[in-house]
């Protein structure tokens, strides 16, 4: 069984390395600089939110009202980012605030209720819905500053900023994760909880962290799409959660706590982002394309049960 | 040699180069009781799943009334007349008794066959399981849902379940690990009965005392190789031992070298509803106090509530004359209290973590450097604490999963002594460990003793609260009815406590 829980570890790398083989040898397009720059576009938004959820799993929960998080925190921003009104930070923290209060109020209730996350997210992807068409009276949040929209449409030195966003964010998680006290109790309290109590570790305060980060890397994820697409749309992010979710999942972690990585997340994230950047060149329909996600979500699911077995 | 029922031939199996088992033989009389021993790692189990076929072995036979059984699988080989019951009894807790006997044979009992053989007969399963548990003497009612019993009750179902089989071979494995004594009687006179009506009991246990009480003969194993076979009758505790760990251990229980200091922990009138009320103890550095009972006498509550694992209703617990005010785990480990689980799975270890991050667990503000983890501390303080502690693992970074239980027992207590503790609560601290192992963890207990701290131990086992304690403490449903010193404590004053 060793073999197959090494397979489990590495196979993703692997699958990501051969696939990207792939698509260079037969897609001369693929492996083009403006190509890899698009795919990096547009997976940092995704990347963003799974980082988040994957703190959230490795705990042992699950987090679904990211994509609910998404289009509060864009709307709440879009309201302060008219041209000539408050200054960039204004926007910018309203967001980021809104998301870490929303993802602490989730926090709260699984700690103080004993609510599976489960549901108290399904219900909170609800309120939140409910809260962006009420923030925004049901209308797209229009006409944003110039300095707001660069955050999700503009570039450094050729650079897309959202893929340089990303890269800061997957390092900062990284190091949360692995050189941190707060990632060594992550992983322990989805390791064995009564383990963790036992060895003096705060549960609940860790719980209260992990949802209140990936309440924040929400609201990232919601500005860098209400800039990108110029308007905070109430309806925005429905199924992001998903996605999230199948890129950490992907990555390696399982969804019974207690592991997962960063780097594994992030390479779930591009997985997803490359096969359908692939399938658009190979012109192949979104229908077909979602048909391939699920394939491969599964697939990766049953090389991590394999890994697993003793 | 018509009265041997089965006969085990020249088995070997090998794991990856490693033989776990090594030309064994084993013979088992019709109606008898043969008690197979070793310690962690002697190839027990290995044994064992050849037995009922789940693990098909490199060379040998096993041969049940002179048909070789190797090659069959556990299906096969339950139908033939071998039956376990496993030492984590496997159950489905929402069905009924009845349903659980007879689960996966629905159709045999139902009798029906075509397209009806697919139809659930629970009248006709209810009636076989109430005649099979009316005739092993045994009070639980068919219909009763399985969550609702008691561990003793479900090892008597999973019996009922191998005689159902028509098993002509039981294997007990460790059947006694969570059972109460008066359990444990009930069970030994159902295994005389099943004697009586010429089935074998293969029986393993690591209590030496029940050893002798029910078994006919003993088989050992050492390091994978068959050590011998004697009638229990020529055997004792201390032949036996010598035997199993291939030397003889003249003193098993280590004697103080230092004195009894300061009290460290006073308990007044400690009391939790319905668990146990007026408990009033205190324990001095240098000094181990056994907390002796039956089960559910409410020792374990007793542990938890110290440590901050239930709230308690009524009483004070004070450290060093302070109370305790939070009565979280946290707040006693601050306070320098230590607690290792009888539940070494639920509360001991994270499995999937290395043995460096369980053993750092509950000090990881000595590794803080900035806002992160100092690795080079931690690492260095693993190695030293694999080291003292004699821990066999293969390194820092392997997951306590793989260790054996002794080990796996040893990284939990390196976990608490890395807290630097002044009180250390053991609950069952050698329960499920060999008893090599066991004699080192005595030992080590001791010395912490001599070093200053004060431990209380909680066991079942009488000659190790005998041999270890200064101070024994007897509770009795829930109530303390004796503290005893050294001197005047024995096996028949303490049970005498115990049940009174």
């Amino acid at each position: 069984m060793n073999r197959f829980s090494k397979l489990g570890q590495y196979g993703i790398f692997l699958a990501f390395a051969l696939i990207c083989l792939v698509l260079a040898l037969s897609t001369p397009k693929f492996f083009t600089i403006s190509n890899l720059l698009i795919i990096g576009n547009q997976v940092s938004i995704n990347a963003l939110l799974a980082f988040g959820v994957t703190f959230v799993i490795i705990t042992g929960g699950i987090d679904l009202s990211l994509g609910s998080m998404v289009a509060v925190t864009g709307v709440a921003a879009a309201s302060f980012a008219h041209p000539d009104t408050y200054p960039l930070v204004v926007p910018l923290l309203i967001g980021l605030g809104a998301g870490s209060a929303m993802g602490a109020f989730n926090g709260l209730v699984i700690t103080k209720s004993k609510v599976p996350p489960f549901i108290v997210t399904l219900g909170t992807m609800t309120i939140g819905r409910g809260l962006a068409l009420i923030l925004s009276k049901g209308r797209p949040v229009s006409n944003l500053s110039d300095e707001f929209n660069f955050i999700g449409g503009g570039n450094i030195a050729g650079i897309p900023f959202p893929i340089i966003i990303l890269l800061v964010a997957f390092a900062i998680c990284s190091i949360v994760l692995n050189k941190t006290i707060l990632g060594r109790y992550m992983y322990a309290v989805g390791g064995n909880e009564p383990a963790a109590r036992a060895s003096g570790i705060r549960v609940n305060r860790v719980k209260m962290w992990v949802y209140t980060i990936c309440g924040l890397l929400s609201a990232l994820g919601g500005i860098l799409l209400t800039s990108r697409i110029t308007t905070g749309q109430p309806n925005a992010g429905a199924g992001f959660e998903l996605d999230a979710i199948a890129a950490a999942i992907i990555g390696g972690t399982s969804t019974s706590g207690g592991t997962g990585t960063m780097t594994g997340t992030l390479i779930g994230a591009l997985l997803i982002g490359v096969i359908s950047n692939s399938l658009d060149l190979l012109n192949v329909t979104s229908y077909y394309q979602q048909v391939v996600m699920g394939v491969i979500i599964i697939g990766a699911v049953v090389l991590d049960g394999l890994g697993k077995k003793d | 040699m018509s009265d041997y029922i089965l006969r085990v031939r020249e088995i070997s199996k090998s794991f990856s180069g490693v033989k776990a088992l090594d030309n064994i033989h084993f013979d088992l009389k019709k109606g008898e009781v043969h008690a197979l021993m070793g310690e962690n790692g002697a190839g027990k189990s290995t044994f064992m799943k050849i037995l009922i076929g789940l693990v098909s072995p490199d060379s040998g036979e096993v041969l049940l009334e002179n048909e070789n059984l190797v090659g069959n699988n556990v299906n096969e080989t339950l139908k033939k007349g071998i039956s376990m019951i496993h030492q984590e009894i496997l159950i489905i807790p929402e069905l009924t008794v009845a349903q659980n006997i007879f689960l996966g044979r629905e159709r045999e009992v139902s009798g029906k066959s075509g397209l009806l053989s697919g139809w659930l007969n629970d009248s006709e399963i209810n009636q076989q399981a109430a005649a099979l548990l009316d005739r092993m003497g045994v009070n639980i009612a068919p219909k009763a849902k399985m969550k609702h019993l008691s561990v003793a009750q479900m090892q008597m179902v999973e019996i009922a379940k191998a005689i159902s089989n028509n098993a002509k071979v039981i294997i007990m494995d460790e059947p006694t690990s969570a059972i109460s004594d008066k359990e444990v009687a009930t069970l030994f006179g159902i295994i005389r009965d099943l004697k009586a009506q010429g089935v074998s009991i293969i029986y393993i246990s690591h209590k030496m005392d029940e050893i002798f009480r029910i078994s006919n003969t003993i088989t050992v194993l050492r390091d994978g190789k068959y050590i011998g076979t004697k009638s229990a009758a020529e055997l004792d505790q201390h032949a036996l031992i010598a035997m199993m760990v291939g030397r003889e251990i003249d003193q098993m229980f280590p004697e103080a070298t230092q004195p009894v200091g300061k009290e460290v922990l006073s308990v007044r009138n400690l009391g939790r509803t319905g668990k146990f009320s007026g408990i009033s103890f205190n324990v001095k550095s240098g000094e181990i106090l056994g907390l002796a009972g039956l089960m559910g006498a409410g020792r374990t509550e007793i542990a938890r509530a110290i440590f901050g694992l239930d709230k308690w209703d009524e009483g004070e617990i004070t450290v060093k004359e302070s109370p305790l005010r939070a009565r979280t785990p946290r707040e006693a480990i601050g306070r320098g209290i230590g607690y290792v689980s009888e539940d070494r799975k639920g509360l001991g270890f994270i499995p999937r973590m290395s043995v460096k991050d369980n053993i750092t667990l509950s000090s990881m503000s000595n590794h803080r450097k900035g806002g992160f983890i100092d690795t080079h501390s931690e690492q260095s303080v693993t190695e030293k604490m694999i080291a003292d502690l004699k821990i066999k693992t293969a390194g820092t970074g392997q997951h306590v999963t793989y260790l054996s239980g002794g080990n796996q027992q040893k990284v939990v207590i390196g976990k608490v002594l890395l807290a630097s503790p002044e009180i250390i609560i053991l609950d069952e601290p050698t329960r499920g460990v060999d008893v090599g192992a066991k004699f080192e963890i005595y030992k080590l207990i001791r010395s912490l003793a001599d070093r200053g701290m004060a431990i209380i131990m909680i066991s079942s086992e009488l000659p190790e609260i005998l041999g270890m304690s200064d101070r024994i403490l007897v509770l009795s449903k829930g109530k303390q009815t004796a503290l005893l010193s050294k001197v005047e404590a024995t096996q028949e004053l303490i049970m005498r406590y115990a049940v009174a």
